[in-house]
């Protein structure tokens, strides 16, 4: 284990992870935030530390397209996006998946339009929730490097050949410098190895036909083998990350608790959230509050069971969500905790809509969350279901 | 110049078995394209016809490589392909020669993915786009399309008391990829299999980009009788209705084939249901108008091609 201690922004990271995984193919577009990632990229290539072949496509349903073709003819295969440019690709999103191409991509998330915005919101990766992609979540710079290293392994694990998206926040984490570790080139390129496709476009003597037309007597099948590789990616996740910490000294695991042993109320998130979250418990802490946080890293597949585990002591439970899913119920991760929680839980949980289009979550915001909190442990009482933080009503 | 004798011992790229209807002419055209070389193909296709005739899972009639992704991205799907091709050569991981070709119907290629198409010959890949063109969407029931002929029936564009059916003429697509001054242009038709064989043999062969659009007659779409296809195909030829030509670099222009008597354009109409309605007296100047642009565009095309009047 060798590292050395850098201060690099979350898309630098990502550059970074990319320059030593060393993709035989790159297709990618511009688009805000992600742009300065791929400009790194690039950058690299132009200078000879990497010598991907990248292809600058004239959209991002193009870039998609481009890497389900070069994923097909045996390629490992990386593009990176945001909002719009992931929902024009979205159509190709859902084919990558279904064609089990083992595509790895950093997602910098951004709000969707309209109204047009370009900071910081789930809503693009929420969007693709459904589309078969394994979906990891980063907290900060280091976890964005780290994730896009063991999304390689997890998706190229023969067992499983799903792509897999890794989620950061725009802005907050692309842009922001951070200390963070950068591991030896040696020991990255032996740890992701080598793509070994089983089949692939680019062998004459054994043609191959990929995206053929599956009528009612195929179609379903094909959509429980991509359930069934989903559910046993559980297992990868976990192996590969256990591999990784030999690494990186850290085992990453699907949730992180923050204090949340003891725990009396908690809160549930994604990303750099979790960061602030994590200096607010510190002062209720000192108050003598029994605060905690539960993240998800791994949010496809969802760790139903470890999450409702990890929150069964709780007098009280708060989702934050930094999407709406506009179904007059709450945002897509409360419903899904929701559900974990159905007949495993009787603790009360509610949800917070919070940051829609780089909206500020300080200190003031969180602190109210766990104030409620704090009330509804005392009576048991839920005054508001879904509550839109820090909006002007 | 393509040799039967020789031409007769190369292997064919679809199998028999295929479900295209009788009749259909781009299966004949893949066939003849497919003929022009004998280094192994990687073929990917838009979404339509031939790619769902073709491959019904479990079952596929490529002898070649294939692959499908959606409707409008063909050539970056292809791109892709050949980008990975060129980076996994160079880290030695692949050994064997092989060549990109990307299909795509008149809607796959003339309208929804006419911005990858020109995506990919502006960045200039080694790969032969070829566009079967039957002029509108007959994968879902002939539809309209960019690149359906003024005055066509179409489901979307009816003919009634208020319409001839489409109003106005199709985009010039042979001349927007030859706009991008790519290596090798060309329009073909499978009615002229030397020609088009020729080539395809061209196409793939130039270091760079190529385009071929290739009309491809449908009985079911068009309205006559399957086997007339090649008959059709010849009749729009000879009334230069589709005519055959090459164009190298954006500059370099070669008429194919000049008709000995270049017939009206009413032989073409009057073969055909879908243009059956253009015969009646009441619409007489259409039949002007759309005889007026063939005569305008030949007239234009020759001079390009150098090919002074007899």
């Amino acid at each position: 284990m060798s590292k050395k201690l850098l201060a690099l922004t979350g898309n630098d990271a990502a550059a970074y992870a990319m320059k030593q995984i060393n993709p035989d193919v790159v297709a990618a577009y511009p688009i805000t935030p992600q742009t300065s990632l791929m400009e790194k990229f690039a950058q690299f290539v132009a200078d000879g530390e990497s010598n991907t072949e990248i292809v600058l496509v004239e959209s991002e349903h193009s870039a998609m397209s481009a890497c389900v073709g070069a994923s097909c003819a045996g390629a490992r295969v990386m593009t990176a996006t945001s909002s719009q440019g992931l929902a024009l690709m979205w159509e190709i999103v859902y084919i990558a998946s279904s064609y089990r191409l083992p595509i790895v991509m950093p997602l910098v998330n951004r709000a969707l339009s309209g109204p047009i915005n370009i900071h910081c919101d789930h809503g693009d990766a929420m969007g693709i929730r459904d589309s078969g992609w394994i979906q990891l979540w980063a907290e900060n710079a280091q976890e964005v490097y780290d994730n896009l290293l063991m999304a390689i392994r997890i998706a190229e694990n023969s067992g499983i050949l799903l792509p897999v998206v890794v989620n950061y926040d725009g802005f907050i984490i692309s842009h922001a410098i951070e200390n963070m570790y950068l591991y030896d080139d040696a020991e990255v390129k032996k740890f992701v190895g080598e793509y070994k496709p089983k089949y692939t476009l680019l062998d004459p003597k054994n043609p191959t036909t990929f995206g053929s037309f599956d009528l009612p007597d195929y179609y379903f099948e094909h959509r429980r083998q991509m359930a069934a590789a989903m559910k046993d990616s559980f297992k990868v996740i976990g192996d590969v990350a256990k591999e990784f910490s030999k690494i990186c000294g850290r085992e990453y695991k699907n949730l992180e608790g923050y204090k949340l042993e003891d725990a009396e109320i908690a809160i549930v998130a994604l990303g750099s959230t979790v960061g602030t979250a994590r200096a607010v418990v510190d002062e209720l802490r000192e108050k003598g509050i029994k605060a905690g946080i539960l993240k998800i890293r791994t949010f496809r597949p969802f760790p139903e069971d470890e999450i409702a585990d990890a929150l069964k002591k709780l007098k009280a439970v708060a989702v934050l969500d930094r999407a709406d899913s506009l179904n007059a119920v709450g945002g897509p991760l409360f419903d899904e905790v929701r559900g974990a929680l159905y007949r495993k839980s009787a603790i009360p949980a509610v949800n917070y809509v919070y940051g829609l289009g780089g909206r500020d979550m300080g200190f003031p915001e969180i602190n109210k969350v766990y104030a409620d909190l704090a009330e509804i442990a005392k009576t048991g009482k839920v005054k508001d279901l879904v509550t839109y933080l820090g909006v002007r009503d | 110049m393509a040799n039967l004798k020789e031409l007769n011992k190369r292997k064919e790229l679809l199998s028999g078995g295929h479900r295209m209807c009788a009749g259909c002419a781009s299966p004949i055209i893949i066939r003849q394209m497919g003929l022009a070389q004998e280094i192994p193909l990687v073929v990917g296709s838009a979404t339509g016809c031939l790619e769902v005739s073709t491959t019904p899972n479990p079952f596929t009639a490529w002898n070649s490589s294939f692959v499908h992704c959606a409707f409008e991205n063909s050539a970056a799907t292809v791109s892709g392909a050949e980008a990975a091709y060129r980076s996994l050569k160079r880290r030695g991981k692949v050994k064997e020669e092989m060549r990109f070709v990307a299909l795509g119907g008149d809607g796959g290629t003339y309208d929804i993915g006419l911005q990858s198409l020109s995506g990919m010959l502006e960045r200039g890949p080694r790969i032969l786009y070829l566009c079967y063109n039957n002029e509108a969407y007959m994968n879902t029931g002939v539809q309209r399309s960019g690149a359906t002929p003024m005055g066509t029936q179409t489901t979307t564009a009816p003919v009634g008391k208020e319409s001839i059916g489409k109003k106005q003429f199709p985009k010039d697509l042979t001349g927007i990829a030859v706009a991008h001054k790519i290596p090798f242009v060309a329009q073909a038709s499978p009615s002229h299999w030397n020609d088009l064989i020729t080539k395809s043999q061209k196409a793939l062969s130039v270091d760079g980009p190529a385009f071929m659009n290739v009309i491809s007659p449908c009985p079911l779409g068009w309205g006559y009788s399957s086997e007339k296809t090649i008959e059709i195909a010849r009749l729009a030829v000879d009334t230069c209705f589709w005519p055959l030509f090459e164009v190298e670099n954006g500059t370099t222009w070669k008429l194919s084939y000049k008709p000995a008597v270049k017939k009206p354009i009413t032989d073409y109409l009057k073969a055909q249901v879908r243009f059956r309605h253009l015969l009646r007296p009441e619409n007489t100047a259409v039949v002007e108008t759309i005889q007026k642009r063939v005569d305008d565009d030949w007239a234009a095309l020759k001079k390009r091609c150098g090919v002074t009047e007899e």
